[in-house]
């Protein structure tokens, strides 16, 4: 019963984190919950249609089916958080105050929601898929006794729990800092998904330069304990990070700073000539 | 390594989608391993260093498996009844550790020669 309910509580924890911090991030813009509502439920069923066709994408793509699809899924969310925290330079501060109405935030606000509610559904898709496995090979074979079956489901419902207090955490910031602090989240959280991305090509065969390990940290921080796994969801940690990992990870964080610039000082420049 | 071996993988795979994707991955070594309620057999499981390969995992028990390495980093998960492979690029010969990440007592040793 322990094993099944820390299975599935880290798994659903893995993917909540990413929820909570995106939740944050969109605080104030209006009809936000729809998009983010969307992207739970479009994230699920993703995971639900992984699953049944496991086998099917596995064998796609000379045996490379799985890892092209989370490659794939992980620069989308990229691309998304990117995008995010480019806009969010430019009207983060309106959103946090006074200026709550000015036009152009409410209305592009919408777009930014749903491309976050794509990394929310990016996130579950990716993290749910095996979940989906293991709670629906627990619940529905029908061989695990009750006390499995409970620990399985109460892994879960602490898991969200647990992802709703990050969600609480944030939100208790100040607002006059709450968008730094979700930036600053999301410029890591970026960093971590296309680190690991740039792996998913290596395993695919798709990138064949720079796979050699730099460090191993294994030592100080094992990649599968819990600290491990929660900071990789949250920051990519990895004990053997490869040079392409790594220069993913730097690349990643010096572009989305620059766009970050780009875009507020963008801003300052229409303020003055208008 | 010129640009154009680089991007070799990639041109092959535009050409294997064209194609309708090619079976090239029949030709490489297979290597079966079993996986059963948390145990994984063969326990040590030998493959060939630094040449591709085909790790075909069948979960024979009746509960869902994950085969994962984190030095490897590589995971699959396995409903019950359920057969997949990775294919492995290169591997540096050594041990390396593998465990059924669904089974937190299964353990076995992954050894390339």
């Amino acid at each position: 019963m322990i094993g099944a309910f820390v299975i599935a509580f880290r798994e659903v924890i893995e993917a909540g984190l990413i929820v909570g911090i995106v939740l944050a991030a969109t605080r104030g813009i209006a009809g936000r919950g729809r998009w983010i509502l969307l992207g739970i439920l479009g994230g699920l069923a993703g995971a639900a249609l992984v699953a049944l066709f496991a086998e099917k994408i596995s064998d796609a793509f000379e045996g490379a089916g799985q890892e092209i699809l989370n490659a794939s899924v992980l620069i989308v969310a990229v691309l998304m958080l990117i995008w995010h925290n480019t806009w969010m330079a430019k009207h983060g501060r309106e959103m946090a105050g006074e200026l709550r109405a000015a036009g152009e935030a409410v209305r592009t606000g919408q777009s930014t929601a749903a491309g976050l509610a794509l990394v929310v559904g990016a996130a579950i898709l990716r993290e749910g898929a095996e979940l989906v496995l293991f709670l629906y090979g627990l619940v529905a074979s029908g061989t695990s006794g009750p006390d499995i079956q409970f620990g399985a489901l109460a892994g879960v419902a602490v898991g969200a729990a647990m992802s709703s207090v990050s969600y609480f955490g944030l939100a208790a910031i100040p607002t006059r800092y709450v968008f730094s602090v979700t930036s600053a989240l999301i410029i890591l959280l970026a960093a971590g998904l296309a680190a690991q991305a740039a792996q998913f090509l290596t395993n695919a065969g798709l990138i064949t330069v720079l796979d050699r390990p730099l460090w191993n940290t294994s030592a100080i921080l094992r990649e599968d304990s819990l600290v491990g796994r929660v900071l990789h969801a949250l920051v990519g940690y990895t004990d053997r990070p490869s040079a392409l990992q790594v220069i993913v990870y730097l690349g990643t964080i010096l572009v989305m700073v620059g766009l970050m610039q780009w875009s507020s000082a963008d801003k300052r420049r229409h303020l003055r000539t208008a | 390594m010129t640009a154009a071996r680089r991007f070799l993988p990639l041109i092959a795979l535009a050409a294997g989608l064209a194609a309708g994707a090619p079976a090239r991955a029949e030709d490489l070594p297979v290597i079966k391993v079993e996986m059963k309620d948390g145990t994984i057999t063969p326990n040590v499981i030998e493959v060939p260093a630094n040449t591709r390969f085909k790790l075909e995992i069948t979960n024979t028990g009746t509960s869902p498996v994950e085969f994962e390495s984190v030095e490897l980093k590589r995971e699959k998960a396995l409903a019950a009844g359920a057969t997949s492979s990775i294919v492995f690029r290169t591997v540096d010969p050594g041990t390396y550790d593998v465990f059924d990440d669904f089974h937190p007592n299964s353990k076995a040793t992954l050894v390339a020669k």
